[in-house]
């Protein structure tokens, strides 16, 4: 049977599991929407690319699973590229498939021509310019492999028009190997680093994404309790242990608690597991950890002594690792260790604000904490609220924190959201903004309301880029240009023209009731929740300094 | 001036290739001192010499060579003796 290029693009997505596709139709990719027309796929027409585009993060990040979304040649790829380039950071496997010029006008200028490949090319796992109908056979499935194989990452597959319209005769599809590879695990070497871990006086383990990408929690809480060593999150590694577990010891790095930093920097041996040393996470490089003795383990081979020279390392599944660790770590209770971790966690405790102050962000993301059900997805934008919410919130699961952590993405939330909600249809989905960051992909609210989705947006309000605002405030002299809006829309009347509830807590008393009505009533609300403008996110390492020289974050002045 | 080193790559023949590679050395801002390339029996492959410095970042070269798909071997070549791309630089260095 005669099958066009387009059809046999359908065809494998469907193949490859896939069941809901995000994206917009133009002019070069007509072909693929009308071969996804008889289609059983689901499609989400995004309102810009972007959002198609986090669409596509929010049900790979929420669900492990590799994300398609579509975008047309020219504006629809380069407004997709955020997107993309933030999920390289975060390595999250999604898909964007392109249009493209047809063949023969590749090169002219053509309209809505752009070199799609040459601009993803840096920002991509992988990238594909399609150049005959057959290829596709091969590519796809391949584009797939490579998005969600290793360390995950985004792929590009661009397509002519042309190609996606000629025919070629199919006789049978390429089977799909669902299969893992198991690799074998050097023993001696792990055996080297059990001892070393055996013989530590004050380990600690550092985790990161990994741990959820290669969903290592439970083999990490049973190896963490074993051997009793505590254990500390990156921004990406929220999640992977329980927050109420009593060796967590929160998230490090910038703005991590102060008992977390002083207790790294004390550390004989850390334990760094899927992790890439970021800077945000590590502070100064050269006055992190110095003494300690470093075990890095992670599947890229290419982040080993990137940033710090290690004294062990190990290239691999981390999850496979971690289980073939644990019989060679011994049964231990730390005594001395964990003694000396409590009295510094109690005697540099997290000062939290006055419960009477309602408004308070942290106040407000604790209420949260409270009334959401232990399965509920936490998105955030980025800035201010987003530290308070890796800070605050009571994290117990793995991806139940979908955050933009490597690019730092203002934007991200609403449609990450989105896509979250479409993959989890029974579970409740928290939005966290900032009346900043929303205003960056508000046009999403309109996908939002097409398909009555269950999220819920808090926009904390405070008419500021607040984390700029903040470093103004610590790093500039108190010299704020450009932080502070000059006007400020009315969220809640924005959400009804889009025909989403919403809940405006200026003047209201009794929070905790409006946010559970928030969190309970099915499909999408917006809580507009005014917060003072000169909070800021505390404790923070200044640029250039080691993690333990820290300012503020002692008590909050309310 | 500091020793080079050649690294030698066998790659998929296609018209990215070329990009990828180039791509690579000025996003990590690797040092590439020169490039030679060229098409290996029928041409489905390729075989590219890069001229590198051969210091503490050479293992992270490598390393993310490896990671790119259209690469399929990555050699160190310490035993060849790299005096024909010198040669060759030098010839360029000399012009004026």
């Amino acid at each position: 049977m005669k099958y066009s290029g387009a059809e046999i693009t359908i065809k494998l997505l469907e193949q490859q599991g896939i069941t809901t596709i995000a994206g917009i139709p133009g002019g070069t990719n007509l072909p693929l929407y009308n071969a996804l027309y008889k289609s059983s796929i689901r499609h989400i027409l995004a309102r810009h690319e972007q959002g198609a585009g986090y669409i596509a993060q929010g049900i790979a990040r929420s669900s492990g699973k590799t994300a398609v979304c579509f975008a047309t040649s020219g504006p629809g790829a380069t407004n997709l590229l955020t997107a993309i380039a933030d999920a390289k950071l975060d390595s999250i496997p999604i898909i964007g498939i392109t249009g493209q010029v047809p063949t023969s006008l590749i090169g002219t200028d053509a309209f809505q021509e752009v070199d799609t490949y040459g601009l993803t090319l840096p920002i991509t796992k992988h990238n594909f310019l399609v150049r005959s109908v057959s290829e596709l056979l091969t590519t796809i499935p391949e584009a797939f492999e490579i998005a969600q194989s290793d360390r995950p990452g985004p792929v590009v597959i661009d397509i002519p028009k042309d190609v996606q319209m000629s025919e070629i005769e199919i006789n049978g599809w390429p089977s799909i190997s669902c299969e893992k590879k198991q690799k074998s695990i050097d023993s001696p070497k792990l055996e080297q680093i059990a001892t070393m871990i055996n013989e530590s006086k004050r380990p600690i383990l550092y985790i990161g994404g990994g741990i959820i990408h290669s969903s290592a929690h439970k083999n990490l809480l049973e190896f963490a309790n074993k051997n009793s060593i505590p254990v500390t999150c990156t921004l990406m590694g929220l999640g992977a242990f329980p927050a109420d577990n009593s060796l967590y010891l929160g998230m490090l790095g910038m703005h991590g608690a102060r008992h977390t930093n002083y207790l790294v920097k004390e550390t004989d041996l850390l334990l760094a597991f899927g992790v890439r040393f970021d800077d945000r996470a590590t502070g100064n490089i050269k006055k992190f950890c110095p003494e300690a003795n470093i075990i890095h383990i992670d599947i890229d081979q290419s982040e080993i002594n990137k940033i710090k020279e290690t004294t062990h390392s190990f290239t691999g599944d981390i999850d496979a690792t971690i289980q073939a660790l644990l019989p060679l770590v011994h049964n231990d209770r730390r005594h001395e260790w964990i003694s000396y971790v409590e009295k510094i966690k109690n005697r540099t405790p997290v000062k939290l604000p006055p419960e009477a102050d309602e408004f308070h962000p942290i106040n407000i993301i604790k209420t949260i904490g409270n009334l959401a059900e232990r399965d509920s997805i936490i998105v955030t934008d980025v800035g201010q609220h987003q530290m308070w919410v890796a800070q605050t919130y009571p994290f117990k699961a793995p991806r139940t924190l979908l955050t933009s952590g490597g690019l730092g993405t203002m934007g991200f939330g609403l449609p990450t959201a989105i896509g979250a909600a479409l993959a989890n249809p029974e579970k409740r989905i928290i939005c966290f903004s900032g009346d900043g960051s929303i205003l960056m992909n508000i046009q999403e609210l309109a996908t939002l309301a097409d398909h009555n989705l269950n999220v819920t947006v808090i926009i904390m309000n405070n008419g500021h880029l607040g984390l700029v605002r903040q470093q103004q405030e610590l790093f500039y002299e108190k010299n704020y240009i450009a932080s502070k809006f000059l006007s400020n829309p009315d969220f809640i009347t924005i959400g009804r023209g889009f025909g989403i509830k919403g809940y405006d807590l200026k003047g209201c008393h009794d929070l905790r009731k409006i946010f559970a009505q928030s969190l309970i009533e099915p499909g999408p609300c917006i809580v507009n929740a005014p917060i003072h403008y000169s909070e800021n996110v505390m404790p923070m390492v200044p640029p250039g300094a080691g993690n333990h020289e820290m300012i503020g974050g002692e008590s909050y002045d309310c | 001036m500091t020793a080079n080193i050649i690294i030698e790559l066998t790659v998929q023949n296609h018209a990215g290739v070329l990009s990828h590679i180039t791509g690579l050395f000025s996003r990590r801002a690797f040092n590439l001192e020169g490039i030679l390339c060229g098409p290996v029996g029928d041409g489905t492959t390729s075989k590219l010499y890069l001229l590198v410095n051969k210091d503490a970042r050479l293992d992270q070269i490598v390393n993310h060579l490896k990671k790119l798909y259209d690469v399929i071997e990555v050699l160190l070549r310490e035993d060849s003796d790299n005096t024909l791309l010198n040669q060759l630089f030098k010839l360029l260095t000399s012009e004026k």
